[in-house]
């Protein structure tokens, strides 16, 4: 039984950062502060943007939600319990709600698996939510089900263009079912034909499958595009928060203002007689 | 709500003239072992002194490769130039040694590339660097050739170059490395810049400064200038001309605001249609559908006509020339059987 | 057109050229080894070779002589009067089994151990690469020389002391490759599938580590024929009554003035064997270098 005004994810006081050591006792001798005091909340069916430019922590904060970097101080809850110092075996089952897009094709699948395999791995790790029998079939599912050809399932990532290779990525995170996806600049490295193709596929799949997203960008236009509410964030501070028309209509700190402003406009020649 | 960027006044360009560079029928192949690959087929542009073109599209479109083609950095030993003239001071430097074509680079022809970490040597302090510029090629002494470091470096707007002069490249953020570039390509004052995405690893903020910054030197060195990009937007405010390539050609040229006002290319049109800020907020976008061809089997006629909207048979079958439609301004060209239907569906 | 066709048709040879020879370094030095192992396995067979029989009337005949019973002695006798082509690839034998067990053995310990120090990093890392530098430290002829002195000499000590020698470089080359992979997105996708460390080593780590370890494996079997070789020569290496190409060249040092081909012979089969892997080892390297470089 859900409760609708409850968020799904909910974060408090966050803070990230990484410990500078000595050479050879790798004792901590001070720590880099990548993001202070972050809150935010989730929605079912919701999607959240951090927005912001390289070294803001927008990264750093979905990789810490996802459990990639251990929190230094602050809560992380989903649905309620408590997920900021998990043990492995625990963080494992809650890997099965909350699953991450990454940015590069290129990289973020195994070239030595094929599709079919890539897609499959979750349910390698995760006995027990398709048997072994289907997982061919249910993959190729997941394949059509994002816009690739099934027959492909027995290629290699490095006979897929970049949009394709993404889309498998969407394919392997929805394999698990998750409640989550946590997209880390998933469209940046497209090319700008793709990249609409992929945000349609993204909006899709969210009003099918109630999903709901957290969507790391420094690209604004994409950002305004698809998310609900936005954070801006600069040197790992949130520095302004509110739906994405707010922002763009009237951003309210210096920062947010200067940010929306360099976003560069296709035919700037327009406003300058309008 | 946006804060009025500085305007540039654009000083008229003189085309009375030979072009300071010409690209003709430009032909390029690459042999991979998956077999000979066309990387550009047939590119034709012209730059003028003072003058910025700028070359857009996708990857595999072919634009990397112009660049690399005009300063003979094609991959050895697998890529060449199979075809056409490149005419640069009455030279054809398609048909030079490559030793030839390399003494031209950073003397009058400059380069700055995407990523100016990989580009700028880790190991030696970047005033070293640029000086170094003027006392290989110029033969100026130490001291001198210091000096002029440390100008180039406040031309750039590095601040604190008196200190940050002797500082290693990793010590700098991202935006400056690419104006400590910057700096290097222009310090034998070249008459041609090619910029291969320059601002492409670079933060929005920081786009916009090294954006203006390139249009201020041009101005007021008059150079030609080349700038290629994936990114319409960027080049916008900079760019007088727009070449849009896709696998290998380029099929669509002109003034850059006829180029985006009024697309004569089905391609042109709908990479403007799919970039998020041209559509209002909460409405789905409208991509192009497919992918880029794989340029070893490229479909026949034109490359594009499988993901195109207003295909027909001959498109199937017969190649469009660059051509200009009837009624249209002059210099606004594309490639494509059917710019009339474009144009009439703005 | 105005660029000379010649030169576009040049360019393209010399790219096809460059292909090929990658090709030509890895088919021809495969051949090589190839017949080695035909001929260490079929050889002694055929010859019916005996290391202990000893036959004085046939000693330090020279290559090709026919000897009194019918048989053609392709590269002489030794100063025992054994056939010196069968006593070579017998001891070929003997040096591709060393190389062969060594290699496995220093191999699965290396990579195990490059495999924890690079995932696992931190003082695990510390302490297995610092045991590597204290290995390494020790030269390896006066180790492998105190252990057989210690150990005794028999074919097992041989390959033991010889995996002992030779297990860092796997080690160093597994690590660097997982420093390289650890950090790339597809490992970081399996963790946040929930992957276990040991489907994160074996299943995603170690498929990426393939290429270098098979080029460096290469090298090192040469390296590892010519070290049982060397002990051999020395005498720690081999027992007697093994014949070993090291032995046979050591046999044949007395002779150097007479019967050349004891010493020499084998001594160019040493070289070939080497050189083989060598060459083999360079051109899969530079056949995976690009893919390498985008994995």
């Amino acid at each position: 039984m859900t409760d609708e005004s409850k968020p799904l994810l909910s974060v408090d006081h966050l803070k990230v950062s990484y410990p500078i050591r000595s050479s050879i006792l790798l004792r901590k001798i001070g720590e880099n502060v990548a993001v202070s005091d972050v809150n935010f909340e989730l929605r079912a069916g919701e999607t959240v943007g951090l927005v912001g430019e390289s070294g803001s922590g927008k990264s750093t904060i979905a990789r810490t939600v996802i459990g990639l970097v251990p929190a230094a101080g602050g809560t992380i809850r989903f649905e309620g319990h408590d997920i900021t110092r998990l043990s492995l075996r625990e963080m494992k089952d809650m890997r099965r709600d909350m699953q991450m897009i990454f940015q590069d094709p290129y990289a973020s699948l195994n070239p030595r698996l094929t599709v079919r395999d890539l897609i499959a791995e979750g349910w390698r790790v995760h006995r027990g939510i398709v048997p072994r029998e289907r997982w061919t079939a249910e993959a190729k599912e997941l394949m059509e089900r994002v816009g690739l050809n099934p027959d492909y399932s027995d290629r290699y990532p490095h006979q897929f263009s970049g949009g394709q290779r993404q889309r498998i990525g969407i394919a392997r995170t929805l394999a698990l079912r998750p409640k989550i996806i946590i997209c880390d600049e998933a469209v940046s490295a497209l090319d700008v034909s793709v990249q609409a193709q992929v945000l349609n596929l993204l909006e899709d799949l969210q009003a099918d499958l109630g999903l709901s997203y957290l969507f790391i960008s420094h690209d604004l236009s994409v950002i305004e595009h698809i998310c609900d509410r936005v954070l801006v964030l600069n040197k790992g501070v949130v520095v302004e928060e509110g739906t994405a028309r707010q922002l763009f209509e009237d951003p309210r700190h210096p920062y947010t203002r200067a940010l929306f402003s360099a976003i560069p406009v296709v035919r700037p020649w327009l406003e300058e007689t309008s | 709500m946006t804060i009025s960027r500085a305007a540039q006044p654009r000083t008229p360009i003189d085309r009375s003239g030979s072009p300071l560079l010409s690209v003709q029928d430009l032909q390029v192949e690459f042999s991979t072992s998956a077999g000979v690959v066309r990387a550009l087929d047939g590119v034709s542009f012209d730059v003028r002194a003072g003058e910025t073109v700028a070359i857009l599209g996708e990857s595999g479109s072919g634009k990397s490769v112009t660049a690399q083609a005009i300063m003979a950095l094609l991959p050895q030993p697998a890529g060449s130039v199979v075809g056409g003239r490149i005419l640069y001071d009455g030279r054809d430097l398609a048909a030079e040694p490559v030793r030839k074509v390399r003494d031209l680079c950073a003397t009058e022809i400059a380069m700055i590339f995407q990523d100016p970490l990989s580009s700028l040597n880790p190991v030696y302090r970047v005033g070293w660097q640029i000086a170094e510029l003027f006392r290989r090629r110029r033969g100026t002494p130490k001291k001198d050739a210091w000096a002029k470091s440390l100008q180039l470096l406040k031309r750039v707007g590095i601040p604190d170059a008196e200190t940050r002069i002797r500082d290693y490249p990793h010590q700098f953020s991202g935006g400056q490395r690419q104006r400590i570039m910057i700096a290097m390509a222009i310090a034998l004052e070249p008459k041609l810049l090619i910029g291969d995405e320059p601002t492409t690893a670079l933060d929005v903020t920081v786009q916009q400064q090294v954006m203006n910054l390139l249009a201020d030197l041009q101005a007021e060195s008059g150079m030609g200038m080349i700038l290629i990009s994936h990114d319409l937007g960027v080049v916008a405010e900079v760019a007088d001309r727009a070449a849009i390539m896709y696998a290998g050609r380029i099929i669509e040229t002109g003034g850059i605001q006829q180029v985006y006002d009024h697309p004569e290319h089905p391609y042109t049109r709908g990479l403007l249609d799919s970039i998020p800020s041209n559509t209002s907020m909460g409405e789905r976008l409208t991509p192009i559908v497919g992918s880029p061809p794989n340029l070893l089997a490229l479909p026949s006629g034109c490359s594009f006509h499988p993901r195109c909207p207003f295909a027909t048979e001959m498109c199937r079958t017969t190649v469009p020339e660059l051509r200009q439609p009837e009624g249209w301004s002059a210099g606004h060209v594309a490639a494509c059987h059917r710019s009339e239907e474009v144009l009439a569906h703005d | 057109m105005t660029v000379p066709p010649t030169i576009a048709v040049q360019t393209m040879q010399r790219a096809r050229r460059a292909r090929r020879g990658v090709t030509a370094r890895i088919t021809i030095p495969l051949v090589v080894i190839g017949l080695f192992i035909v001929g260490a396995i079929a050889v002694p067979m055929l010859y019916h070779f005996d290391p202990l029989s000893t036959d004085v009337l046939l000693r330090l005949k020279p290559p090709g002589t026919t000897l009194p019973d019918g048989s053609f002695a392709v590269f002489g006798t030794d100063q025992v009067g054994q056939d010196l082509f069968a006593q070579m690839m017998m001891g070929a034998r003997v040096s591709l089994t060393v190389g062969v067990c060594s290699l496995l053995f220093a191999g699965v310990f290396g990579v195990l151990t490059g495999l924890l120090a690079g995932h696992f990093g931190g003082w695990v890392d510390n302490v297995l690469m610092r045991i590597a530098d204290v290995q390494l430290a020790f030269p390896s002829i006066l180790l492998a020389i105190l252990l057989a002195s210690v150990l005794g000499p028999s074919l097992w000590n041989v390959i033991v002391v010889i995996s002992i020698t030779n297990w860092v470089v796997f080690a160093r080359v597994t690590r660097s490759q997982v420093l390289t992979l650890r950090s790339r997105e597809y490992v970081e996708a399996a963790r946040t599938l929930g992957a276990s460390q040991w489907h994160i080593i074996f299943r995603t780590l170690l498929p990426g580590c393939l290429a270098p370890i098979l080029v460096v494996a290469t090298v090192e079997f040469g390296h590892v024929v010519l070290l049982e070789a060397a002990l051999s020569f020395l005498g720690v290496g081999v027992p007697l009554g093994i014949p070993s190409l090291g032995t046979t060249i050591n046999n044949g040092t007395a002779y150097l003035s007479t019967a050349w081909w004891i010493s020499t012979l084998p001594g160019i089969a040493l070289a070939a064997l080497v050189l083989s892997t060598g060459i083999l080892g360079d051109a899969l390297r530079d056949r995976f270098d690009p893919k390498l470089r985008s994995a």
